[in-house]
C-alpha cells in the first residue's frame, strides 16, 4: 500500500512529540550521565572539570565495585538457568491439559504483580535463619519439621551464599511469568505437528525434545532478554531483602551507585557506574533489537 | 485533695498564661517538615513537637514528610534530589557538625539563622561544644534540638545479675564476660549490621577507647594519623568483638537486633542513646548503661537539627517551627520521647529519666568529641568510604590490609597522611 504525502506528514506529525520526549527524556539523560561519568563532581555542587576515564579507572580498582560485579553475574546465571528450566516445566505440565489450569496459571502467575520490595521483605524474615538461642526461623525451621534439617542454611547471612539467597525470591517472582511466555508459545505451536510426530510413533519425550522444544527457541532468547535486563538492573530486591550485605556479599552495582552517589555525594562515580550497567545491558539488547528489526521488514 | 485541685488550677491557669505571652498566631497555609524519624521514641517526639507548634498555630498545616532507613541513609538521598532541583523541604532534619556545614552550608543551600540565635537568647543556653558545631563564618546555621551520646554500652541487667557479673570497665574484661555468656548460651554481643553502618559505629567507639579523645578527633583532622598502632590495636580488639556476634546480623537492622536484649537472650550491645528511646517505646526498663569500655569521660556526641534552606515556600511558619524546636518546652517534650538530651542547659532536669539525667551530667563533665557515623566528624564523602570498609573488615578481618584501606580512604578525602 502506498502512502500519500499528505498520509506521510501526518504519521510524522503523529509520532513527533514521543520522538521529542524520548530524545530528551531518555537519550538526552543517557548523555547527560554519560557527560557526568567523565567530570570531577563530588560534592553537591555540580563541578564539571573535564577528567577523562578517571572515574572508570578508580572504580575497576575499587574492591566493593568488584565484589558487585562478580555478584551481579554469578546472579544473573543462576537466576536466569533456574527462572527459565522452573518456567518451562510448569508450561510443560499446564500444556498437559490439568484440570484446573486456570487456577495453576494464575497462582504461578501471581507473584509478579507484587513488587520486589514486597517481596524483599517477606523473604528476608523467610530466610532469616535464627540463632542458636532462637533456634531455627523461617524456611530453616520448615526444613527441620520435614526432616530436611541438613539443607539449612545461613542464607543471605552467611558470606558465602550472600547473592545466591536473594537469587531464590527473584526465582519465585519471576519464573511465573517465564511460564505464562512458554505456554503462549507452546500453544502457538499447530497441533499437527506433534499430531504427525506421533503418528509417526515418537514418544512424548521425543516430541518436546525434537518438536516443541526447537520452535520455542525464540521465546527462549525473549526471555533471556527480559530476565537478563531485570538481572542487570536489580536494586529495589536487594535493598528491601538484605542490603549489601556481610562484607558487600549480597552487594550489587546498582545498589553501589545509589550509596556511592547520595549518600557519599560522588555524584561521577555514580554516574560512571550507570553507565557501565547501561553498557552491559546495551551488549544483550542491541544484537536482539537488530535481529528483530530485520525480522521486520 | 481539694487543695490539689487547687493548685492544678492555678498551674494551668499559669500554662495559659505562659502561652499567652507566645501570642497564638494568625498564620496560616502550610510546612513540610523532613526527617527520617519513623521508629519509636523519635516518632513520638517528633509528634510531640508537631503537638506544641499545632497549639501555637492551629491554622498551619504540617506536612510530616519522613523516609524511613537507618541513620537517614534513604532520607538524604531523596533530601539530595529535591535539594538539587530546586525543591526543598521547608525545613529538614541534618546532623550538626559536617553534615550540615560541608554538604550544606559551605555549598550555599542554607540560610544563616544567628539573628534568631540571639533574639530568642539561645546563645546563652546552649553550651558552646554545640554552638560550635552549628556554626560556620562566624553565623549559626541551624537549630540543635538534642544532643545524643554514641558511646553507650547497653546491657541487660537480668543476665548479669544472674550470672553475677559487673559490666565491664576495659575490653579485657569486656572479652572475659563474653567468654561466660557464650558458655551459657548467651549472646554475648548483639549486633544488626543490614543498613550498612551499624558495625562502623561500633567500631567508632573503639577507635575513641584505643586512641583517647584527642588522638580520635585528630583522626578526622590529620593530626593523627590511620597507620597510628592504635587505629591497629583497635581492630584487633574489634575483630575479636565480632566472633561474640549473633551469627544473624546481617539479617537485623539495629532496632530488630535489640529484641535479643529485651527477649534475654543477648546480653550487650553499643550504640547511641536513641535505644533509651526505642526501649521506652517497647516499655522495656530492665536495662543497664555504661560508657564503651576503656571511654569513661569522653562524651561521643552528635546533634540533630533543622535549618533554613535558602528558597523554601513558608519561610514564616519554619521561622516559628524552629522557634519552637529551640524553645523550652520544645526541647523538653521532644527529648522526654526521644531519649536523648536537650541542647538548652536551662531545662527541668527532674522531669527527665535517670538514663538521660545521666548523660546530663556526662554532657556538662566529659571531653566531647565528634561522631563520625553520625555526621559530626567528618564530611559524608569519607563517611561513606570509611563505613564500607569497616563493613568488609566484618567479612574478611584482615588487620593490614584494612588500615591500609583506612589510610587512602583519609587521603581520597583531602587529609594527608
Amino acid at each position: 500500500m502506498k502512502k500519500t504525502k499528505e498520509e506521510k506528514i501526518l504519521t510524522f506529525l503523529f509520532i513527533l512529540p514521543s520522538v521529542i520526549l524520548i530524545a530528551v527524556f531518555v537519550y538526552g539523560f543517557i548523555g547527560w550521565t554519560g557527560w557526568i561519568s567523565l567530570t570531577n563532581w563530588k560534592d553537591v555542587v555540580p563541578d564539571f572539570t573535564f577528567v577523562g576515564f578517571r572515574n572508570y579507572i578508580d572504580l575497576f580498582h575499587n574492591l566493593r565495585f568488584q565484589i558487585g560485579l562478580k555478584n551481579i553475574l554469578v546472579f544473573t546465571v543462576l537466576f536466569l538457568v533456574v527462572s527459565i528450566a522452573i518456567g518451562l516445566f510448569l508450561a510443560i505440565l499446564l500444556d498437559r491439559k490439568v484440570r484446573f489450569e486456570n487456577v495453576f496459571r494464575s497462582i504461578y502467575l501471581f507473584p509478579m504483580a507484587i513488587s520486589f520490595i514486597v517481596t524483599g521483605v517477606v523473604w528476608r524474615w523467610m530466610l532469616n535463619p535464627g540463632t542458636a538461642t532462637t533456634g531455627s526461623l523461617g524456611i530453616n525451621m520448615l526444613l527441620d519439621k520435614i526432616g530436611l534439617g541438613f539443607l539449612k542454611s545461613g542464607w543471605y547471612t552467611d558470606p558465602n551464599v550472600g547473592i545466591k539467597a536473594v537469587v531464590i525470591p527473584a526465582v519465585w517472582q519471576m519464573s511465573g511469568y517465564v511460564m505464562a511466555m512458554y505456554l503462549a508459545g507452546i500453544r502457538g505451536i499447530p497441533q499437527e505437528l506433534s499430531e504427525a510426530a506421533q503418528v509417526d510413533g515418537a514418544s512424548n519425550w521425543q516430541v518436546y525434545r525434537y518438536i516443541i522444544l526447537p520452535l520455542l527457541q525464540p521465546i527462549t532468547l525473549g526471555a533471556v532478554i527480559i530476565l537478563t535486563h531485570i538481572s542487570l538492573k536489580i536494586f529495589d530486591l536487594v535493598v528491601a531483602m538484605t542490603g549489601a550485605g556481610i562484607g558487600f556479599s549480597c552487594d550489587v552495582p546498582a545498589l553501589f551507585m545509589y550509596d556511592t552517589t547520595f549518600r557519599g555525594n560522588f555524584f561521577a562515580q555514580g554516574a560512571a557506574i550507570a553507565t557501565i550497567l547501561l553498557i552491559f545491558v546495551a551488549i544483550l539488547i542491541i544484537p536482539y533489537l537488530r535481529h528483530g528489526l530485520r525480522e521486520g521488514s | 485533695m481539694k487543695r490539689f485541685k487547687g493548685l492544678s488550677l492555678l498551674l494551668s491557669v499559669l500554662l495559659v498564661l505562659s502561652l499567652g505571652t507566645l501570642a497564638f498566631s494568625q498564620e496560616k497555609g502550610v510546612i513540610e517538615i523532613f526527617s527520617w524519624w519513623t521508629a519509636g521514641g523519635e516518632a513520638e517526639g517528633l509528634q510531640a513537637l508537631f503537638d506544641i507548634y499545632n497549639r501555637l498555630y492551629p491554622d498551619v498545616e504540617i506536612i510530616n514528610a519522613t523516609v524511613a532507613g537507618g541513620a537517614g541513609a534513604h532520607a538524604k538521598a531523596v533530601l539530595k534530589t529535591r535539594m538539587l532541583g530546586g525543591d526543598p523541604p521547608d525545613t529538614f532534619q541534618v546532623h550538626a557538625g559536617k553534615e550540615l556545614i560541608d554538604t550544606w552550608v559551605k555549598t550555599g543551600f542554607m540560610e544563616p539563622l544567628t539573628d534568631l540565635f540571639e533574639s530568642e537568647g539561645w546563645v546563652e543556653v546552649m553550651p558552646k561544644g554545640i554552638l560550635d558545631i552549628v556554626s560556620y563564618e562566624g553565623d549559626y546555621w541551624s537549630v540543635p534540638v538534642n544532643i545524643h551520646k554514641a558511646n553507650v554500652l547497653w546491657y541487660n541487667k537480668q543476665i548479669f545479675a544472674d550470672n553475677g557479673l559487673n559490666p565491664p570497665q576495659t575490653f579485657d574484661e569486656f572479652f572475659e564476660i563474653a567468654d561466660k555468656l557464650q558458655e551459657q548460651g548467651i549472646i554475648p554481643f548483639v549486633l544488626g549490621t543490614k543498613d550498612g553502618w551499624e558495625a562502623a559505629h561500633v567500631f567508632e567507639t573503639v577507635l575513641i577507647a584505643k586512641l583517647g579523645a584527642e588522638g580520635y578527633s585528630g583522626l578526622w583532622t590529620g593530626e593523627t594519623k590511620w597507620s597510628d598502632p592504635g587505629v591497629t590495636e583497635a581492630l584487633e580488639t574489634f575483630k575479636k568483638m565480632v566472633t561474640y556476634v549473633n551469627p544473624d546480623h546481617a539479617a537485623f537492622t539495629w532496632d530488630e537486633a535489640y529484641e535479643y536484649i529485651i527477649d534475654g537472650k543477648g546480653a550487650m550491645s553499643i550504640m547511641g542513646d536513641w535505644v533509651a528511646g526505642y526501649f521506652f517505646s517497647k516499655e522495656y526498663t530492665d536495662f543497664g548503661w555504661v560508657p564503651v569500655p576503656e571511654t569513661a569521660g569522653i562524651f561521643d556526641a552528635l546533634s540533630d537539627s533543622f535549618g533554613l534552606p535558602k528558597g523554601c515556600k513558608n519561610r514564616d511558619n519554619v521561622i516559628n517551627f524552629l522557634k519552637v524546636l529551640g524553645s523550652k518546652e520544645g526541647q523538653e517534650a521532644f527529648n522526654l520521647k526521644k531519649g536523648s538530651i536537650p541542647a538548652r542547659t536551662d531545662i527541668n532536669k527532674d522531669l527527665f529519666d535517670d538514663y538521660q539525667k545521666s548523660v546530663m551530667e556526662d554532657w556538662e563533665k566529659d571531653v566531647i568529641v565528634p561522631s563520625v557515623m553520625h555526621g559530626a566528624a567528618a564530611a559524608e564523602g569519607w563517611v561513606t568510604e570509611f563505613k564500607d570498609v569497616i563493613a568488609l573488615f566484618v567479612a574478611r578481618p584482615d588487620i593490614e590490609v584494612t588500615q591500609k584501606a583506612l589510610v587512602q580512604v583519609a587521603e581520597r578525602a583531602g587529609v594527608a597522611q
